[in-house]
């Protein structure tokens, strides 16, 4: 299955760029593996961009969702570069790496994003075609990203929402 | 050495266990929430030398946690190792006790100065014998 981005779209940059800049921080710090972030575009397909999603929420005054999905032997890969020991989809440790990469991406951008928000425990997501629901009003934008081991995608559907006074 | 480590990802606790096993004689206990750190301080009768806390965790989270410890232990060393790098977090953890604060994502190098800085307050505030 491939990377369902399609058409060119006037991103916010300001939401976007955090997403970015957090995914080189934690592959470069804790995976190791040379991460090729490639330029966002909307995702209009409602299906995930791959086979391995790990999903994380936001509350607060950032609202909405972000979903690092990976190719099934990317995310077997680098589970195993960031683990330091051999993970396979099968094992029961597998999801937990997933998860884990997914909560440090979402953390790092929730902060560089400047709200006050709170994230989600992750949820890890395995299977082809899977569809996860999202915010209608908002586009969600994919950043597409590439290793050596294969590919990943970061999907970003989430909103700044004003503080109740 | 005794190290309590609180993170819900097993993962990053072995990643933690793997460095800090350099530190020398250590015995690691585990903790995937702050419900289980509290019954695993309960129950093992030892005396930590620094305990790492993550924020994000099902349950109980480690900022509670934090504070139910310090509620009766003011001196056992607290690390909270997350990846909330809010300026207001921070304050909001030193204030509830933490005694250093590590930001993930971390390098080996990163987490051990943390836990061997944490290691060397800790020791330079204890009573000298006469």
């Amino acid at each position: 299955m491939s990377a369902t981005a399609t058409k060119p779209y006037t991103l916010d940059v300001k939401l976007i760029l955090p997403f970015i800049n957090s995914v080189k921080s934690v592959f470069t710090t804790m995976v190791k593996v040379n991460t090729e972030v490639c330029k966002p575009c909307l995702k209009e397909d409602p299906a995930s961009s791959y086979d391995v999603s790990s999903i994380i929420g936001f509350s607060g005054q950032i609202v909405g969702s972000v979903v690092v999905s990976f190719q099934q032997s990317a995310a077997e890969r680098l589970a195993t570069e960031f683990a330091g020991t051999p993970l396979k989809l099968s094992d029961a440790d597998f999801p937990d790496a997933i998860g884990e990469l997914a909560n440090m991406i979402a953390g790092g951008a929730k902060t560089q994003l400047g709200s006050l928000a709170s994230i989600t425990v992750p949820s890890v997501v395995i299977g082809s075609g899977h569809v996860i629901a999202r915010l209608s009003d908002v586009p969600c934008i994919v950043i597409p990203c590439r290793t050596p081991v294969g590919n990943f995608a970061v999907e970003v559907n989430i909103k700044k929402v004003q503080p109740k006074s | 050495m005794n190290i309590l480590l609180v993170d819900d990802s097993k993962t990053m606790r072995n990643i933690q266990k793997k460095t800090l096993a350099a530190l020398g004689e250590v015995q690691f206990f585990e903790a995937g929430d702050g419900v289980e750190a509290l019954s695993v301080i309960a129950s093992c009768g030892q005396k930590f030398d620094v305990v790492l806390v993550d924020w994000n965790m099902p349950n109980m989270d480690g900022i509670t946690l934090v504070r139910k410890i310090r509620e009766t232990d003011k001196s056992t060393p607290l690390v909270m190792a997350t990846t909330e790098a809010e300026k207001t977090r921070v304050i909001d953890a030193l204030k509830a006790g933490v005694n250093n604060y590590l930001i993930k994502p971390f390098t080996p190098d990163g987490l051990m100065e943390k836990v061997k800085q944490t290691l060397a307050k800790a020791g330079a505030a204890q009573p000298v014998a006469a």
